[in-house]
């Protein structure tokens, strides 16, 4: 069988992000392949060492050039071969899907590994919108997988708590953190890394177009008040935050 | 018309379908809002969804009887393509942002996640949402049929209306649920639902331990009647269940007051919380990122301050 993983080059969380011209800015910020991505790549990578008959892993970006640098991660990891779609133009997840659904079927995978949430987008949709294009089943935020001939099994979070599962492949699972602790590359596997195959493919082949247009951006801060009260004193300043907060912010009653 | 499909558990209209309500009301687009109830013995979740919406559908299904995103999806296509709905709205939980997307995929609508502003300009719907750990405030807009999941807290809750709405059965053929839960464990807490809560009273590293926890954060959070909120770290540390997480990979809250002791407010954290409308900060590090974003701060030992502060609110 052969997994399929998407991966995203994303700002480091504390990147400063910058507007330009109502649009987010990413010049200059530090950007890392995107941590709940991480998690994905590393369940593939310890579903082969535990025996699985996983024949290839794929790691599959779609996106501007710095999607590359997710991409080499991916295979100094242990992935074995890349797959970028690269454009510039921006889509919005249900459109990418489509390059997913196409890519999966290419390539022949029966499990998909995608993160719970991008940090970039802050979306959840790119695993559910690929599972529907390709009519198979998804399990999201999943935090325990086991694979067994062609069933998964594991446990993942849902609105209330959290559930254990069973379903037969193939399907989609969205990571999370818990899931596994992802393994730094080695620096033999970072030369490594470099002799693998990374293919651009042509985004134009994959029929693109997106029904979501963003009108701007912006950074939005709500002013705060940063009123300091003295610690030194516990009682008073007990007794002072609680007045404020009944008196003036009326929030507690 | 503008089809919502309401959430609800035990018996109970969730907030969540009251604000789903206003944020349609709130959207421009025309047309009855409708109300779908999916699940079985729903009878009470559809007569409180009346008292909201113009008209109510309900789905009372065995088939529904526990949620199951495949199905769900089935579900909502059917009901929207035979209502000719322009626009569906979904909650923006978990399970909704599972099945959502499904939704979009199948009617070929376009999708917009999570909003937390609703508005038409001419054919197209504007919808605000938070980007990048939500540091960023994007406003996307779409044409034609559009699939939108709303951020639960963003809008008011609905006022029930002058007159209920009518409620009609439907019909639905239900695809097999692929996915077989074996196990379920509920993460119950006698506590108000962190995205439910007024008030959150969170922890950090900061408290100390796990018996700081309890005697601090819990303790103060059941004498404000509030929630009980948990940073990553402190979930990681095993102190407190990852149902209480609050961040990039926990839950995103917005209540009246976040009381964050001993947080020192990590970017992915205050993705989570940072929309608060007040934010209190207790913390002996008068150099913690936390107090930047907080409008009542103290630099303090929580060891003293929250006793303090539990005694106080006693009286």
């Amino acid at each position: 069988m052969n997994i399929l993983i998407l991966v995203r080059q994303v700002p480091d969380a504390e990147a400063r992000v910058k507007i330009n011209a109502q649009q987010v800015d990413l010049d200059g910020a530090t950007l890392v392949i995107d941590g709940m991505d991480e998690y994905g790549v590393e369940e593939a990578l310890r579903l082969r060492e535990s025996g699985a008959p996983i024949e290839q892993i794929i790691a599959l970006a779609i996106g501007p050039k710095r999607n590359e640098d997710a991409l080499r991660t991916a295979l100094a990891m242990g992935v074995d071969r890349a797959i970028h779609v690269e454009t510039d133009e921006k889509f919005d997840a249900v459109t990418l899907s489509r390059v997913v659904a196409q890519v999966a079927q290419a390539e022949n995978a029966t499990l998909i590994l995608a993160g719970g949430q991008e940090a970039d987008w802050d979306s959840q949709a790119l695993g559910a919108a690929s599972a529907e294009r390709l009519g198979w089943p998804q399990l999201t935020w999943t935090n325990e997988l086991k694979l067994d001939g062609d069933t998964i099994t594991g446990r993942h979070d849902v609105d209330d708590g959290n559930e254990s599962f069973r379903a037969t492949l193939p399907a989609v699972v969205t990571t999370q953190q818990g899931l596994n602790e992802p393994r730094y590359p080695t620096l033999p596997n970072i030369m490594k890394a470099k002799k693998k195959e990374l293919r651009k493919d042509d985004p134009a082949g994959y029929g693109l177009s997106s029904k979501v247009r963003t009108v701007n951006a912006e950074i939005q801060t709500r002013a705060r008040l940063n009123r300091m009260i003295d610690g030194k004193d516990a009682q008073a300043a007990a007794q002072q935050l609680l007045d404020l907060l009944r008196n003036e912010a009326k929030v507690i009653a | 018309m503008i089809l919502i499909v309401a959430e609800h558990a035990a018996g109970k209209l969730a907030k969540a379908t009251l604000e789903m309500v206003t944020a349609a009301r709130e959207s421009g687009r025309e047309g009855p809002v409708t109300l779908l109830v999916l699940g079985q013995n729903v009878a009470a979740v559809a007569n409180e969804a009346a008292a909201v919406a113009d008209q109510v559908l309900v789905a009372d299904l065995p088939g529904l009887a526990t949620y199951n995103a495949e199905v769900w999806a089935a579900a909502t296509t059917q009901i929207a393509q035979e209502g000719e709905a322009h626009t569906v709205i979904i909650g923006g939980s978990r399970s909704g942002r599972e099945y959502a997307p499904r939704v979009a995929v199948k009617l070929d609508a376009a999708y917009l996640e999570d909003a937390t502003k609703l508005s038409s300009n001419g054919a197209a719907l504007q919808a605000q949402r938070y980007t990048y750990l939500a540091r960023v405030t994007e406003t996307v807009e779409a044409d034609g049929t559009v699939v939108v999941t709303v951020k639960p807290g963003s809008f008011a809750p609905a006022a029930p209306a002058a007159a209920a709405g009518e409620q009609y059965d439907v019909e639905l053929t239900l695809p097999a649920a692929r996915v077989e839960v074996t196990g379920k464990s509920v993460e119950k807490s006698s506590r108000v639902a962190l995205t439910e809560a007024d008030v959150i009273v969170t922890g950090g590293r900061g408290v100390g331990s796990p018996e700081n926890f309890s005697r601090y954060v819990e303790a103060l959070a059941d004498n404000l009647g509030a929630g009980v909120g948990a940073t990553r770290a402190v979930v990681d540390a095993g102190w407190r269940p990852y149902a209480e997480q609050v961040g990039q990979t926990g839950k995103t809250v917005q209540p009246k007051a976040y009381i964050a002791l001993g947080v020192s407010g990590a970017v992915q954290h205050l993705s989570g919380m940072g929309k608060s409308k007040n934010i209190i900060a207790i913390n002996k590090d008068a150099e913690a990122p936390i107090f930047k974003v907080a409008d009542y701060g103290i630099v303090g030992d929580i060891n003293e301050i929250v006793p303090a502060l539990i005694e106080a609110s006693r009286k």
